[in-house]
């Protein structure tokens, strides 16, 4: 497919390979700033002026480990058809930082524009010509939009910030942004008392987009038009909506200790619950409390469900490790807990900042001996509030650590959804006895499977009874919770639990089955590849290749995905991690004669997982199944980058 | 009428009788003359005699002997022993969760100088109201005797002709005032004089109560050279003062004695009465002075016991959450659920 257009820069532009198609509300721009510069105030106003204009959208912050001086990225997209996933081709790249400048020009298609500071030191005009390069005079712009104060000591502090709203303009203009859209978006941004600050800001998106009219063609082919999509939309990150979903789900007892990606969930979960369920005599229904490591966080959730409230810890993968052992005891005293974990990219301290699925079999599995835990994972932003609340309900009625997997993609980024609806089910208080129960049942022992469930009975301290208390312990116990190690007592406990997570398994939240029964082709994926999957299939429809696509949400799995895998030839399980770790799972717990269908596609370089992804190594197999080229299923062997040297960069 | 089989009770407001036996637990399964033993007959007592009402007391505990000890008194409390070094975090949650339940962690030098350091001094940062016990023997008794953090300098291992260890311990007390605890203690299993009014004071205070009981290992610390031992500790045990507790009761008129007593009055009205025995120059309310007194004392070798510090009106660490009367885990669940309107006016704000 060939790409033309009127360029004021006339460059060759080469055919052929290009994948970014002149089109309409199909967009994607890519802004490489440099962190702690104020972009994310102008890639929000972006954002909010495509939402305003009908036009469903996302955004992607795409962030370094550290505060302020290292590159940072964001990415916008548009999308007529309602695609939210992350884009690898971004045909429009805005360069505000000349460190990463180059290598950013050098990821794009042929055809693609890139608009950048004319004050670079090197002109990126000269890394290659199958590109249209807009130079634009951002200094020069700003000064004018917003001129040199001497009284205001910040001047040249804000003016630097000032600057981005300059390519807002910039970028508005090119791609058919309406100018009032971007006015009310940065009215938003900057509202009340900060209404100054926004004058000087649509100054500075004006005076781009002024002088873009005046400079640049008006016919450049990725552009956007109104559109009537957003309706009643919100754009909201997964970590407020987790938040919101610890709000409604009746959260009493919130711990946590600070960490990178999942710090916001807890800080917002704190907000929520201070303004909504503090009474008018200024007293809470709830208590919060920073921890002094993420082991005192655990340990003070296990003590708070322990004695009856709902408690719940959010944290990332290095808390995760350090809540190992505190997770065995709740998972063998049986006590409710729930833990988010917003995955980051590990091992170790890892990035810090970048996407990962790394911890789902590992939280499934935390803690030494056999331990197995249930495990929600949400597909969506509405899911991170849902399962959240169903996560508490369950923890109550199983008696048990429950984990909720989101991650940072999922957790830190905005995406467009539907707004909540309010829970309907009632909050489920579990097996707990009171002092009239006790009386009238005569007698309770805290591991007894009175009802053949795997569930036993509790009472939480402060049970006015004879009979109420119970030692709760780590130690091997028999039924009356007394000191065993008779191996038939620790078996039969073991059993037990066992038995109980097989019940769990029969409530958890199904997986969400789509496409077409028939097809030979499978795709199984969870959590934030769910955006990636649904562009993907439709690319796959498009060259013939039919799926059905099974959403896993909740480990362990169900029957229906025993089912699904069986009726389809080939099953590719979209993995964000390196050691395709639900395959494994899978593998491990299915018939044997069905495991070969199984393919991983595993992605973990840390990047959110893109469309494109998942098509080319499926395509690959498909539709040349063997000889040389046989794709490994692995994304970066069979995506094999374009030229790129990375900048020597170690935040940690 | 409380009849010797019987204990009369307090419990917000209301007072009743429980069979004595509530108070009791199983049989001790610990060596026989392990100081652990001593101390929880005496907390048996001192429950007893403060009227605990133990449907609404919990017991805590980390791992090792000390921590097993929860198993054998208050059998109408709920316990929880965790994990080792742990206790802390684990009853800091329960005490968030029930606001309204009286909380006894029984730890050993171990659980809270070596691996629970940092959620000890937490607790006391915090001001956690917990009656927060070391049975300290100097060793890691369920382990098989290694040494602990406050094993003493030059101390032999398990035997008196063992390797010394080569580094010199933590002072416990040293570390809970400057910890920030409100209520700060020594004394020795074998001192029942001593220690009797001292944990019913521990269990009166609203705060973190905490208390550093040397208690000997018979197994593998009683030597006569050890100083968590029975001889060394009867013979070189220096009390500060003369500990007398009075409880608060509506008939007794609580008299204060001038000259050479001290007394401090506890949230509820209770009192501590002090009569110095050495070092008067203790201000029992005054950080810096206990504490340059136990630098001190350290310093001269000396083993002292008695009431260090404590400070009966900071607030504890559940009063400052500002929570609602109810405990939390009592709310009806409905309270616990913001309203359909709330969420809506949440959805149009985003
Ligand atoms: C994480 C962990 N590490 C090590 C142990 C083994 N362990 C059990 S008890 C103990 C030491 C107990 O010493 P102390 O707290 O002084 O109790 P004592 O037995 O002396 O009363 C150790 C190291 C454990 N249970 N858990
Ligand atoms: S080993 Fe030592 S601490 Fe443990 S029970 Fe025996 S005497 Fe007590
Ligand atoms: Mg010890």
């Amino acid at each position: 497919m060939s790409v033309t257009f009127p360029s004021v820069e006339t460059h060759p532009v080469s055919d052929g390979i290009a994948t970014s198609p002149a089109s309409v509300n199909d967009l994607a721009i890519r802004v490489g700033t440099v962190n702690g510069s104020g972009s994310q105030s102008a890639n929000l106003v972006l954002l909010r002026a495509l939402y305003a204009m009908g036009i469903p959208c996302s955004g992607k912050n795409v962030f370094p480990s550290n505060i302020e001086g290292l590159p940072t990225w964001f990415h916008i997209r548009a999308s007529a058809k309602g695609y939210v996933g992350h884009r690898l081709d971004t045909p429009i790249l805005v360069c505000m930082n000349e460190m990463t400048a180059k290598d950013d020009v050098r990821l794009l298609n042929p055809g693609s524009i890139c608009i950048y500071r004319d004050d670079f030191a090197e002109d990126l005009r000269t890394i290659r010509n199958d590109v249209q390069f807009f130079p634009v005079p951002f200094a020069k712009l700003v000064e004018q939009a917003y001129p040199p104060d001497k009284a205001d000591k910040a001047y040249r502090d804000k003016l630097r910030k000032v600057i981005n709203m300059v390519y807002v303009g910039v970028v508005a203009y090119v791609t058919g942004i309406e100018i009032e859209a971007v006015e009310a978006g940065i009215r938003r941004e900057f509202p009340g008392r900060k209404a100054k600050a926004a004058e000087i800001n649509i100054s500075a998106a004006r005076t781009g987009y002024e002088w873009s009219k005046d400079h640049l063609p008006d016919n450049l082919p990725f552009r956007v038009e109104r559109l009537d999509s957003t309706g009643n939309q919100i754009l909201i990150e997964g970590n407020k909506a987790a938040a919101l979903g610890a709000l409604f789900g009746g959260t009493s007892v919130m711990t946590w200790y600070p960490i990178t990606p999942s710090s916001s969930l807890a800080e917002y979960a704190e907000d929520f619950l201070k303004k909504h369920r503090t009474g008018p005599d200024g007293k809470a229904t709830f208590a919060v409390v920073q921890a002094e490591d993420e082991l005192a966080a655990i340990g003070m959730a296990i003590g708070a469900g322990w004695a009856g409230a709902r408690a719940l810890t959010a944290t990332s993968g290095p808390g995760i490790g350090l809540m190992t052992e505190f997770v065995g005891l709740a998972y063998f005293a049986e006590i409710p807990v729930v833990i988010i974990d917003v995955q980051r990219m590990g091992p170790s301290t890892g990035l810090p900042t970048r996407t990962s699925q790394g911890d789902v079999l590992k939280m499934h599995l935390l803690g030494h001996g056999d331990c197995r835990h249930v495990v929600l994972i949400p597909g969506s932003v509405g899911e991170c509030y849902s399962l959240t609340i169903e996560a508490l309900d369950l923890a109550q009625q199983f008696q048990t650590p429950i984990f909720v997997a989101t991650d940072l993609d999922m957790g830190m980024n905005l995406w467009l959804t539907d707004p909540f609806p309010y829970p309907e089910k009632p909050m489920e208080r579990g097996k707990v006895l009171s002092a009239e129960d006790l009386e009238r049942y005569g007698q309770f022992e805290r591991y007894k499977d009175v009802d053949g469930d795997g569930v036993c009975r509790r009472t939480v301290p402060g049970t006015e009874h004879p009979l109420a208390a119970y030692f709760t312990r780590g130690t091997g116990h028999n039924e009356k919770s007394g000191y065993s190690e008779r191996p038939e007592d620790w078996k039969k406990n073991l059993d037990r639990l066992a038995r109980k997570l097989e019940t769990a398994r029969g409530v958890l939240p199904k997986p969400v089955i789509e496409g077409q029964v028939a097809a030979t082709v499978g795709l199984i994926a969870y959590g934030s590849s769910h955006p990636a999957v649904v562009e993907a299939r439709d690319i796959l429809k498009d060259q013939g290749i039919a799926t059905e696509y099974c959403r896993i949400r909740a480990l362990p799995t169900s029957d229906e995905v025993t089912h699904f895998i069986e009726r389809h030839q080939r099953v590719y399980v979209v993995e964000q991690n390196r050691d395709a770790q639900i395959t494994a799972l899978l593998r491990a717990s299915l018939p044997g004669s069905i495991t070969d269908r199984l393919r991983a596609l595993t992605h973990y370089n840390g990047t959110p997982l893109a469309a494109e992804n998942i098509v080319r190594p499926i395509l690959g197999w498909e539709k040349s199944p063997s000889g040389p080229g046989w794709p490994t299923g692995n994304v970066e062997v069979d995506n094999p980058d374009k030229p790129h040297d990375a900048p020597d960069i170690s935040p940690e | 009428m409380a009849t010797e089989a019987t204990v009369l009770v307090q419990s917000n407001g209301h007072s009743f009788e429980l069979p004595t036996l509530a108070f009791a637990g199983l049989p001790s399964t610990l060596c026989k003359g392990c100081g652990h033993n001593s101390i929880t007959s005496y907390l048996i007592e001192a429950c007893k005699a403060v009227g605990v009402n133990p449907y609404n007391t919990v017991k805590f505990s980390g791992i090792g002997c000390s921590s097993k000890t929860p198993a054998y008194f208050l059998q109408y409390s709920h316990g929880f022993n965790a994990l080792h070094g742990r206790m802390p975090s684990v009853a800091t949650g329960a005490a968030l969760a029930n606001r309204k339940l009286l909380s006894i962690g029984i730890s050993g030098d171990g659980d809270t100088a070596n691996i629970g350091m940092g959620q000890f001094k937490h607790a006391c940062r915090r001001n956690l109201p917990l009656v927060y016990i070391v049975e300290n023997n100097g060793c890691y008794g369920l382990t098989k005797g290694q040494f602990s953090a406050t094993a003493d300098l030059k101390a032999p291992l398990r035997r008196e002709t063992g390797e010394q260890n080569t580094i010199p311990p933590f002072d416990l007390c040293l570390e809970a005032i400057m910890g920030g605890a409100t209520f700060v203690a020594r004394s020795f299993a074998g001192d029942k004089k001593q220690l009797l009014p001292l944990l019913k004071a521990a269990l009166t205070h609203k705060g973190l109560s905490f208390l550093d009981i040397i208690s000997p290992c018979v197994t593998f610390n009683d030597f006569s050279s050890s100083t968590k031992s029975w001889d060394w500790a009867k013979a070189h045990e220096e009390p500060l003062q003369e500990v007398g507790f009075v409880r608060r009761l509506p008939e007794i008129e609580v008299e204060q004695k001038a000259g050479e007593t001290t007394n401090v009055q506890l949230h509820d009205g209770s009192w501590i009465t002090l009569r110095a025995l050495r070092h008067d120059e203790l201000k029992v309310t005054d950080r810096k002075s206990a504490t340059s007194l136990l630098m001190e004392s350290n310093e001269r070798g000396e083993f002292l016991t008695g009431l260090m510090y404590v400070a009966p009106d900071r607030p504890d660490f559940v009063t400052m959450q500002n929570m609602v009367e109810t405990p939390l885990s009592r709310l009806p669940l409905e309270a616990l659920r913001p309203s359909r309107e709330t969420l809506q006016k949440i959805m149009e704000t985003i």
